[in-house]
């Protein structure tokens, strides 16, 4: 099974957030970055996956040339070979314009299956799998718990409100985004990260004419506000004022 | 000049740190209050590579060089010296002077298993009359008819009690000193290898530590390791490297116990602020901090020059000597750091504290250290 695998860069979690002097940003130029962490899953599955059925597995990232960095670590977990998309408007781009960037580099490869994470660390939008699929001419499916590969068919487990399940028949080709903490993480071990030193890396520069299709207008972080409220009363009384308040005012109960 | 770790080198660390923290972090007090070196360890530290880092591919090894060699201990030290000392007593002591000095025969044979994490590797050198003055072994080996016996006594041998192959010194040429010593692979069961008592240590509890009996243990030939005669010798150049080893092990723990005080310096309060705001404090961090990174970097140029090939014995030597006793005085400061809360266990710095002090002992002394330093600075003018 031929499967692509989609990671971005993102800030590391342990970063002090400070938003950037244009304030559209976050200040990210002495950062540590690190796999988005549910694209991390994705190439887990995949790994899993190739050992099942066999076939290969491609790394493909859209980003500024430091993403180089999450690409060796895809490699180093076991990744065949890259794709990488390099442009520096890639950094902060929304959903559309690193889908397009990605699908320009990705279609000629037929894949059989693409695998992205369910949404980055970053800005969240759980959009560019989705985006990536229409683009790519394919099906796809969201929130992905578990995949299985039968008769060039796929069976998926897709994760719903409330412990809710869904399990979805589709073929391949097909795109599905993964959710986080749906298997074991491996380790990069010392061979692959050596290993990973003379995989193909494929670097595409990102068209000249992709266009963010929204602009951050502002990044502000919440302020944080307190306010308490105390409940005068014999215990009693105190205790059923409490739970009219969750229940009416705070609406929690 | 470039003091930038590569790409692979940011990886190799990130995902050292991450096997550390999640492998070994949960355990590193049960380990070192029941003394025990989980064997089940074995095939997860071999799986990431961590038993033959340095050994060429076709052996097992994940043919890195020294200076990656120094990020994994120190990496390991950083979460639980006491994994770091096995871990570098495997690959640098037995398993290197296997590597350096054995014949291709014997590298396929010996090498392999311990490079995969098969088994662990034990280097027996010490004797309870021959520490730091090593050339004054008492073990003898006597050459019989298809190979040699071998009678005596090791002490403070790492991994005496769990080890599948043991590198044993002996005397094989009472008249020629040092000239007349000899190196032997013995594998686990042979007859006459006898583990002995498990020492109870101060620190590094984790990590095994035990003597070992030599009685009419017979070696066949093809077991004698390196040249008849030049086992002391060899046994030189294996701990030139073997301290670079320690010297990132000590930088590993002092990072360690620095972030623990930190973190300590930062969450404690008292006269209503952190107590990391308060200069005593903050001069206390600084100089560990500091002091930290110069012995890092002392030991980088080190491996660096082992990697190009070069004789390191000074640069070894200095390294280790002021990584570990940069990290004595690191690790009792975090102690001190920690006021009340540095004196029990329920902290890091109290075991980082215990474990500390094996970095100025084992694998030559800081005296030892001055004095293969003093020697090669006056050699050198001379």
């Amino acid at each position: 099974m031929k499967i692509a695998v989609c990671v971005k860069q993102v800030v590391t979690r342990e970063w002090p957030l400070r938003v950037d002097e244009a304030r559209t940003w976050v200040e990210d130029r002495d950062a540590s970055f690190e796999m988005n962490e549910p694209d991390a899953y994705a190439l887990e599955e995949a790994l899993r996956l190739r050992e099942q059925h066999g076939g290969e597995v491609v790394v493909c990232s859209a980003g500024p040339a430091r993403a180089a960095q999450v690409v060796r670590e895809a490699l180093a977990r076991g990744a065949d070979r890259a794709i990488r998309v390099e442009g520096g408007g890639l950094a902060a781009a929304d959903a559309a314009m690193v889908a397009e960037a990605l699908a320009a580099a990705m279609r000629d490869e037929q894949f059989e299956l693409v695998l992205t994470g369910l949404q980055s660390d970053d800005q969240g939008f759980a959009q560019t799998g989705v985006v990536l699929a229409e683009l790519l001419g394919i099906p796809h499916a969201t929130i992905i718990m578990e995949v299985q590969v039968a008769d060039g068919r796929l069976r998926v487990k897709r994760e719903l409100e409330g412990g809710w399940f869904q399990w979805v028949s589709m073929p391949t080709p097909a795109l599905l985004t993964i959710q986080s903490g749906i298997n074991q993480l491996r380790y990069a071990t010392l061979k692959g990260i050596m290993a990973a030193k003379r995989k193909e890396v494929r670097v595409v520069e990102a068209a000249a004419d992709l266009v963010p299709r929204q602009e951050i207008l502002e990044i502000r972080v919440p302020e944080k506000t307190k306010q308490t409220h105390m409940i005068a009363g014999s215990p009693s009384e105190a205790a059923a004022e409490l739970v009219k308040v969750l229940r009416e005012e705070a609406r929690v109960i | 000049m470039d003091f930038r770790p590569t790409g692979e080198q940011r990886l190799l660390r990130q995902s050292v740190r991450e096997f550390a923290e999640t492998e070994l972090a949960p355990g590193v007090m049960v380990r070192d209050e029941a003394q025990s070196f989980p064997l089940s360890l074995l095939p997860k530290l071999g799986g990431l590579g961590l038993m033959g880092i340095q050994f060429p591919e076709r052996y097992g090894g994940a043919a890195l060089e020294a200076v990656d060699y120094c990020i994994c201990i120190e990496e390991l030290a950083r979460v639980d010296p006491a994994i770091a000392l096995s871990v570098a007593a495997h690959n640098g002591l037995a398993s290197a002077h296997i590597h350096l000095f054995g014949t291709e025969a014997q590298r396929g044979r010996h090498l392999a298993p311990l490079a995969r994490g098969r088994h662990l590797g034990a280097w027996a050198l010490t004797e309870s009359n021959a520490g730091s003055d090593a050339g004054s072994l008492r073990t003898t080996a006597r050459r019989v008819e298809g190979g040699w016996r071998l009678n005596g006594s090791k002490t403070f041998t790492t991994h005496a009690s769990l080890a599948g192959t043991f590198v044993v010194m002996a005397v094989s040429d009472a008249a020629r000193g040092a000239r007349g010593i000899s190196a032997f692979i013995i594998e686990r069961d042979t007859p006459g290898l006898v583990p002995g008592r498990k020492e109870n240590k101060l620190g590094m509890r984790a990590s095994d530590t035990a003597g070992l009996a030599l009685d009419d243990c017979f070696v066949p030939a093809d077991q004698l390791l390196g040249e008849t005669g030049r086992g002391f010798i060899d046994a030189m150049r294996v701990l030139d490297a073997g301290r670079i080893g320690i010297a990132a092990l000590a930088v590993g723990l002092a990072q360690g116990a620095c972030e623990a005080a930190r973190r300590h310096a930062t969450q404690r309060e008292q006269f209503g602020h952190p107590i990391a705001s308060f200069q005593a404090i903050q001069f206390k961090l600084a100089d560990m901090a500091t002091r930290i990174e110069a012995a890092r970097w002392l030991t980088y140029r080190a491996a660096w020059l082992k990697d190009r090939g070069r004789v390191t014995t000074r640069e070894s030597a200095m390294a280790k000597l002021f990584a570990s006793e940069t990290a004595v005085r690191v690790a009792e400061e975090g102690v001190q750091i920690h006021g009340g809360y540095g004196f029990v266990k329920d902290y890091p710095a109290e075991k980082f504290f215990r474990d500390v002090k094996l970095t100025t002992i084992g694998e030559g002394t800081s005296e030892i250290q001055r004095l293969i330093i003093a020697r090669q600075y006056l050699d050198a003018d001379a």
